[in-house]
């Protein structure tokens, strides 16, 4: 069948999106903050990485600026919700809300601009291999980033004294707080780097995969992001699973209309979000799984006691 | 630092921020142009300015339909001066709360009302009774009032145009369209690009994606991408953002701008933009009500009184092609040419417009299949 390796490395990009944003969420919930303003951060970093680009040319600059962009905004929330308590959920709407008409307001005048000549990458050696070569080998570096992340954070997680008190922060603040841990501190932190993360993803949007600034170009991919991370039982490989599998189907259901496949359009574009969801939810069936994975404390307020 | 210190520092940096940004004022709302009236009344003009509104259902920087529409705007104010003071509201989506936006408008003072997209049709036919001494103008829709017409453009003209650029620029007779949602415009642009490439190329066939939005650019890129996958060398799209001549661009093939003109996004990849111009419509329009002969009809303008062109034809296309566009555009302004133009089949083979015949507003209007060469089934059928 034709157009199978350019339909593996669509999948691949699309993927990525989500896979970062939902990464960076992901870190935010396992320290028990659930923070709902994902698509407001993912339009602010994209507004920021497309304006970085324009001014400067360098697509570096433009990640790390959306990066911070991402972080800033996290912060924003963080210390509302960590400092002064306030409802998470209300909160993070607001950042999204925020997020959206303020990038709206900020990027009118870069509706017009163009970015420069968007470079091409491919592996030197691997790329060249027939099949696979243009399947796997000839992505942009930070969706190869955004696998090393994926198992990087495993790792962290699963594996590292750092992400148990992660994880302990998530379930019980309280015996963390018993112990000596600073929660509030490190959940800031935790707050902070997810946002990079998410941030990194508005600003891949912007800059590499459609490479244009127009308001709301996220389109709704902050929630998709979201729903990820809960779907996906806040485990790392899953949501990379769940992310590439979005990206998959959303590229399999314009290959199926474009191949004239007699099922009707709309359908066909519910497909990509039906598919994830029943996926994750058969592998999350065990309630006990979700139970043991699910962070204890996700979505309420901690006030340290002493 | 103590524990309360940190908040504290927090709350200090954030009500400066807050503080630095309420200098300037966020007006993605309405932003009201009124041109200044003149000191001494002109004669004629004895009730003031004209007050018009528009209501848009996307932001003016789209760079496509709402951008086409704004840009009539501002052209009809700038030739009517201190006739008219123009106002607009973007972003209202085509839902009940436009009626809103209809009624505040009028609240305001407004006797004209522009509705620039199908969604607003409902909306509208709900205030128009209510305010009689107002006018309304729906475009691409289809039903009217004691004060409410319609105004449409003949896209259709300008798809078949860009077709016929297509056609003679594909190497894989493979063309692709990026459909937005299935409604009869859409589908009768699609044919009509078909008919167009068809033209000077009869083994052209034409591949469709629909997306389910007038604008969704990460979605449009994937379809792009998914069409380009499966062989086709020529894009072309009824959705409103560049997103698809850019995926061109960056895969090395041809695509064509829509509503605006879209070189600058993909300079090597474009092969000409169909450009809608709401300027002339829009000069007659007030000009009806300025001189009191607004009269309920629909219209539906197209080369000939300028409302549709394909402009920026690239230097790769051949120059005979490029003069076979010039001769197809005299022919559409002076009606001696028409896109469809008998022998026209369905996918099935059958007949539906006779040799020689040309198709009225009526048939055109009904468009619901695919044209032969046309691949896939038109959803919802």
């Amino acid at each position: 069948m034709d157009g199978i390796a350019p339909l593996i490395a669509s999948t691949l990009s699309a993927g990525t999106i989500l896979a970062l944003a939902a990464l960076g969420l992901l870190i935010n919930e396992r320290a028990g903050i659930l923070n709902l303003g994902a698509e407001g951060m993912m339009l602010m970093a994209a507004l920021a990485g497309y304006a970085t680009c324009v001014h400067t040319g360098s697509d570096t600059l433009a990640f790390i600026a959306g990066a911070a962009a991402g972080a800033a905004s996290a912060a924003c929330f963080g210390a509302l919700v960590i400092w002064f308590n306030t409802n998470q959920y209300a909160t993070g709407l607001a950042l999204s809300l925020f997020g959206a008409g303020f990038s709206a307001f900020a990027g009118i005048k870069y509706t017009q601009e163009k970015l420069p000549e968007r470079p091409r990458f491919s592996i030197p050696v691997l790329s060249d291999i027939p099949f696979v070569g243009e399947a796997f080998f000839k992505q942009h570096p930070v969706v190869y980033l955004a696998i090393l992340f994926t198992l990087a954070l495993s790792w962290f997680l699963g594996r590292s004294r750092g992400g148990l008190v992660l994880r302990a922060i998530g379930e019980s603040p309280e015996s963390a707080h018993a112990l000596g841990y600073p929660v509030r501190r490190l959940r800031f932190t935790a707050v902070c780097i997810g946002g990079a993360l998410v941030g990194m993803s508005g600003a891949y949007l912007s800059t590499v995969y459609t490479p244009l600034w127009v308001e709301g170009m996220v389109a709704g991919k902050g929630w998709i992001a979201l729903a990820l991370t809960t779907f996906a039982t806040w485990r790392p490989a899953r949501v990379l699973l769940g992310a590439y599998l979005f990206g998959g189907v959303t590229m399999l259901q314009f290959h199926l209309q474009g191949q004239g496949v007699n099922i009707a359009s709309q359908w066909l574009s519910m497909l990509p979000y039906l598919a994830t969801i029943v996926v994750l939810v058969l592998i999350s069936r065990d309630i006990n799984v979700i139970r043991i994975n699910m962070p204890a404390s996700l979505g309420k307020p901690f006030h340290p006691t002493s | 630092m103590t524990n309360r210190s940190v908040p504290l520092g927090f709350a200090v940096l954030f009500g400066l921020g807050l503080a630095a940004c309420g200098g300037d004022k966020p007006a993605p709302q309405p932003a009201a142009t009124p041109a200044p009236v003149t000191a001494a009344p002109a004669p004629e003009a004895a009730k003031g300015p004209l007050k018009i509104a528009f209501v848009y259902v996307g932001p003016v920087g789209d760079a496509g339909w709402t951008f086409a529409h704004d840009r009539g705007r501002k052209e009809m104010a700038a030739e009517l001066g201190s006739k008219v003071a123009t106002t607009f509201v973007e972003n209202v989506p085509e839902a009940a709360d436009a009626e809103r936006v209809f009624r505040d408008l009028i609240g305001q003072g407004n006797t004209l009302l522009f509705g620039t997209t199908f969604g607003y049709m409902e909306p509208m036919l709900k205030v128009a009774p209510d305010s009689p001494d107002v006018k309304f103008e729906h475009a691409t829709g289809y039903k009217m009032a004691a004060n409410l017409r319609t105004y449409d453009s003949r896209t259709y003209e300008g798809a078949y145009l860009a077709g016929v650029v297509a056609g003679k620029m594909t190497k894989t007779n493979t063309l692709g369209v990026i459909g937005s949602i299935p409604i009869p415009e859409v589908i009768r642009n699609i044919d009509s690009f078909t008919l167009g490439a068809q033209r000077s190329n009869p083994a052209v066939k034409t591949k469709v994606v629909w997306v389910n939005k007038w604008f969704d650019p990460p979605k449009e890129t994937e379809g792009a991408q998914s069409l380009l996958n499966q062989g086709a060398d020529v894009l072309f799209q009824n959705t409103d953002s560049p997103a698809v001549l850019q995926t061109a661009e960056k895969a090395g093939k041809f695509a064509f701008g829509w509503d605006s003109d879209m070189t600058k996004f993909g300079p090597n990849a474009h092969l000409a933009s169909a450009v809608i111009n709401w300027s002339p419509y829009y000069k007659k329009a007030v000009k009806d009500v300025l001189d009191g002969a607004w009269k309920k009809d629909a219209s539906w303008w197209g080369v000939k009184e300028g409302t549709i062109d394909l402009v920026s034809i690239s230097d790769k296309v051949p120059a005979e092609t490029k003069a076979e566009i010039e001769k197809l555009k005299a022919g559409l302004k002076d009606g001696s040419f028409h896109p469809w133009t008998g022998p026209i089949s369905d996918q099935a083979g059958k007949e539906l417009l006779p040799a020689g015949q040309t198709a009225d507003d009526g048939f055109l209007h009904k468009i619901d299949f695919y044209v032969k060469g046309v691949e896939g089934k038109v959803p919802g059928k």
